[in-house]
């Protein structure tokens, strides 16, 4: 291949490269809502949402996160975990029917979302153990 | 023999960019996670959540900080503060190397430094209010870039923020 053929390559690339945009990450639109909902959302079996938040945030304490901010009245906390790498949650909690709560966790790590189911796993495991309550998995 | 070394390089490759993953441990409780808890926490014998909390925020403005965040409610403060990272040896050793090689080195320069505060009623009666203090700090080196991100996990801070703690309750109290 001629070099002049090489550049005539790179530069078709580059035009390519420039028509895809960034942007599509806004709305995260390659993952599936349904499933990523599922990994993220546990319902526990009690309707006291100030203990339930008051929980969410010793458990991530426990878990090395420094919390960020946090509101009742949403039901919202997030929080960072800094070790050499930086771990991001958010954690919300709103009534699900008369006597259970829905609380779901989404987080990214570096710059990416977690979309893999392990992580959350291990959440709920550990708020699980400091809610004394079962997490049941929501359809 | 070239050829299949060649192929089981850029599967290496492959493997290696998939292991971009949350850390196994970064959402499990460890065997320290109580010991740290503890270091990290102290109780208050008062069922006034207000009082504490209020103390807390005149000692992290005591301690510099800025308040980020707070929700009464829940009982969480958030504050930070920028200060310089400068570390004498690290700069004496970028001069070391530049002198003897040429090349230059980059050093800390800047931290921000994050302070969260969390105030929790304790026991059925909640007649004692547990008081959890967490620190993290992001290091910038000299070019503006990242080079630590990282827990302050050493106890003597801890130790030393809780004396301060018990005299800003005192304070508080006597409306100081």
């Amino acid at each position: 291949m001629t070099n002049q053929r090489i550049l005539g390559l790179a530069a078709l690339l580059m035009l390519f490269a420039s028509c895809a945009t960034t942007t599509e990450r806004l709305l995260e639109s390659n993952s599936s809502q349904v499933e990523l909902r599922s990994f993220q959302t546990r319902a526990f079996d009690t309707t006291d949402k100030e203990t339930t938040l008051r929980t969410v945030i010793a458990t991530l304490q426990d878990l090395g996160f420094v919390i960020d901010k946090a509101e009742l009245d949403l039901g919202s906390v997030t929080a960072t975990k800094l070790d050499n790498y930086a771990l991001r949650m958010t954690v919300t909690v709103r009534p699900r029917g008369e006597t259970q709560l829905l609380v779901r966790a989404n987080g990214q790590y570096e710059i990416k979302p977690i979309v893999e189911p392990e992580p959350y796993q291990k959440f709920f495991a550990a708020l699980e153990k400091a809610m004394f309550l079962e997490a049941h998995e929501v359809e | 023999m070239k050829k299949i070394l060649a192929v089981l390089l850029v599967f290496s490759l492959v493997g290696v960019s998939c292991q971009t993953g949350v850390p196994a441990k970064a959402l499990e409780l460890g065997p320290e996670s109580l010991a740290v808890r503890q270091a990290q926490s102290r109780v208050f014998d008062t069922s006034d959540e207000m009082t504490i909390l209020s103390a807390c925020s005149g000692l992290l403005q005591d301690l510099g900080f800025n308040l980020e965040e707070s929700d009464t409610k829940l009982g969480v403060l958030v504050g930070s503060k920028e200060r310089s990272a400068v570390n004498a040896g690290q700069v004496a050793g970028k001069i070391v190397v530049a002198v003897l090689t040429g090349a230059v080195l980059s050093v800390d320069k800047n931290q921000v430094m994050r302070a969260s505060v969390v105030t929790k009623p304790l026991g059925e009666s909640k007649q004692r209010i547990g008081v959890r203090v967490t620190f993290q700090r992001v290091v910038y080196n000299d070019q503006g870039l990242i080079s630590k991100r990282q827990p302050i996990d050493d106890s003597q801070v801890y130790q030393e923020f809780f004396e301060k703690l018990s005299k800003a309750v005192f304070l508080e109290a006597q409306q100081i």
